[in-house]
């Protein structure tokens, strides 16, 4: 009995110190931020590897998502004689919602994970031990520029998904099934607000971005220095930043579109 | 691959970023159609603004010619008071009259901006002086049922009766009450 206290306990405590470890680790990382900025070809090179290799996926997926989109929403409106209106329901749901989140994801399974494994091979490599040994702090100058290269590339995929979302329902429903195209965009341009949908969208983006980024570089640091370790902690970042963006998404969209 | 030619594609992917949000904003939002120049400001006071909401349109002959930018209650006179922008090449007469109109059958709430006769045209500032109030369903209800409860004899009230909805809109309810009650016989 008061064994399994114990390892209740004990288990909880770890819980806990595994919060606190990574808050800490968070902080270390924002704190390395201002000196990574003063060298900005570092991060330049990060928004290179994290963003434009990611541009195929995004965009590929984007278009996929604009066609299926609007051919489903088509048969679900032309019997309500509601067909024009499908360039607003596919751009609503793609700028407020699956933009970001979808983005959010292939960003964690495209460019977090290689992230992880980037600095789980240095780490099992035995390169982060170097630079603190050359009295370099690896946060200034492996995991900062990392961070602020995804915090800077995930809102633009963000962005290039929603507008090759919609580019691809236009192709759909105008060029394919022939809808109005003056209608098409101009219940569009009166219904959807700059700043409430395509603002708060960005905003989601930003925070996705974030999030992330850091569980990303978390996991990589504090891998087991070993080939499973590092296995093991890419399958992790793919999970935990998709947890996270899914709920982290429903709370911005209570937050923000709670009201009508 | 050389620092330069990165530097290029990052450029290349922060311009196509840009581009991407210029399009929303311009193409797939409303930043494209809002504002679009010079304007000037009327205010119009309603007994009742139904739902009609900051941004909704103001039409003329069903053209859009300006928006709602802000509602506000009258702590006086206990009215909606509506400020409308008007763009400023669309110039209107001063006894012209403002009614809040609904599109469609469910469809969002405007203002619909009939133009009178008067020869001075409306400044920036005026007060609309004639108004008409959004139709509340359940007052229209309540007055078809009253009219058709007490028959014919209630018709001339019901018309007179200073109800918040104005008098053109109320007419069809007592023609139903007497169409009805003659089937009735």
């Amino acid at each position: 009995m008061t064994a399994m206290l114990q390892r209740l306990g004990a288990q909880t405590l770890d819980h806990f110190r595994g919060w606190g470890h990574a808050v800490f680790f968070f902080l270390d990382v924002l704190r390395a931020v201002p000196a990574s900025l003063r060298r900005f070809d570092l991060v330049v090179a990060q928004i290179y590897a994290i963003g434009n290799r990611s541009l195929v996926i995004i965009l590929a997926s984007g278009l996929a998502v604009g066609f299926v989109l609007a051919l489903q929403m088509y048969y679900a409106l032309v019997p309500f004689g509601a067909a024009e209106s499908l360039g607003l329901i596919v751009n609503l749901a793609l700028v407020r919602e699956l933009g970001p989140v979808v983005t959010g994801l292939l960003f964690a399974g495209r460019a977090g994970t290689s992230l992880t494994a980037e600095i789980g091979l240095m780490k099992a490599g035995e390169q982060i031990a170097a630079m603190e040994l050359m009295a370099i702090d690896p946060k200034a100058r492996v995991l900062a520029p990392r961070f602020i290269g995804g915090i800077i590339a995930m809102p633009i995929l963000a962005i290039l998904f929603s507008a090759v979302g919609i580019v691809g329902a236009y192709l759909v429903a105008v060029q394919l099934i022939g809808v109005d195209p003056g209608n098409f965009w101009s219940i569009m341009q009166t219904r959807v607000d700059v700043l409430r949908d395509v603002g708060n969208g960005l905003v989601k983006a930003v925070v996705f971005g974030v999030a992330c980024t850091v569980v990303a570089l978390y996991q990589g640091f504090e891998t087991e220095a070993t080939p499973e370790g590092v296995a093991y902690a890419t399958t992790r970042t793919v999970v935990i930043s998709s947890l996270w963006v899914l709920g982290l998404d429903f709370v911005l969209t209570a937050l923000m579109f709670s009201t009508p | 691959m050389g620092k330069r030619s990165i530097e290029t594609l990052v450029g290349l992917f922060v311009l196509l970023g840009m581009a991407g949000l210029v399009f929303l904003a311009l193409k797939a939002a409303n930043l494209g159609t809002a504002g679009g120049g010079d304007t000037y400001t009327l205010k119009a006071n309603f007994d009742n603004i139904g739902g009609l909401k900051v941004r909704a349109p103001v039409r003329t002959a069903g053209v859009t010619v300006g928006r709602v930018t802000a509602i506000e209650l009258d702590s006086k006179t206990f009215q909606g008071v509506v400020s409308i922008e008007i763009a400023r090449k669309y110039q209107f007469p001063k006894d012209s009259a403002a009614k809040i109109l609904t599109a469609g059958l469910l469809g969002d709430q405007y203002i619909g901006l009939d133009p009178g006769g008067d020869d001075a045209n409306l400044v920036s500032g005026d007060v609309l002086p004639q108004t008409q109030s959004a139709v509340v369903l359940e007052n229209l209800i309540g007055q078809f049922l009253s009219g058709k409860a007490e028959g014919p004899a209630a018709e001339t009230a019901a018309v007179a009766a200073p109800a918040p909805a104005p008098a053109p809109t109320p007419a069809p309810a007592p023609e139903l009450a007497t169409s009805a009650s003659g089937a009735k016989k």
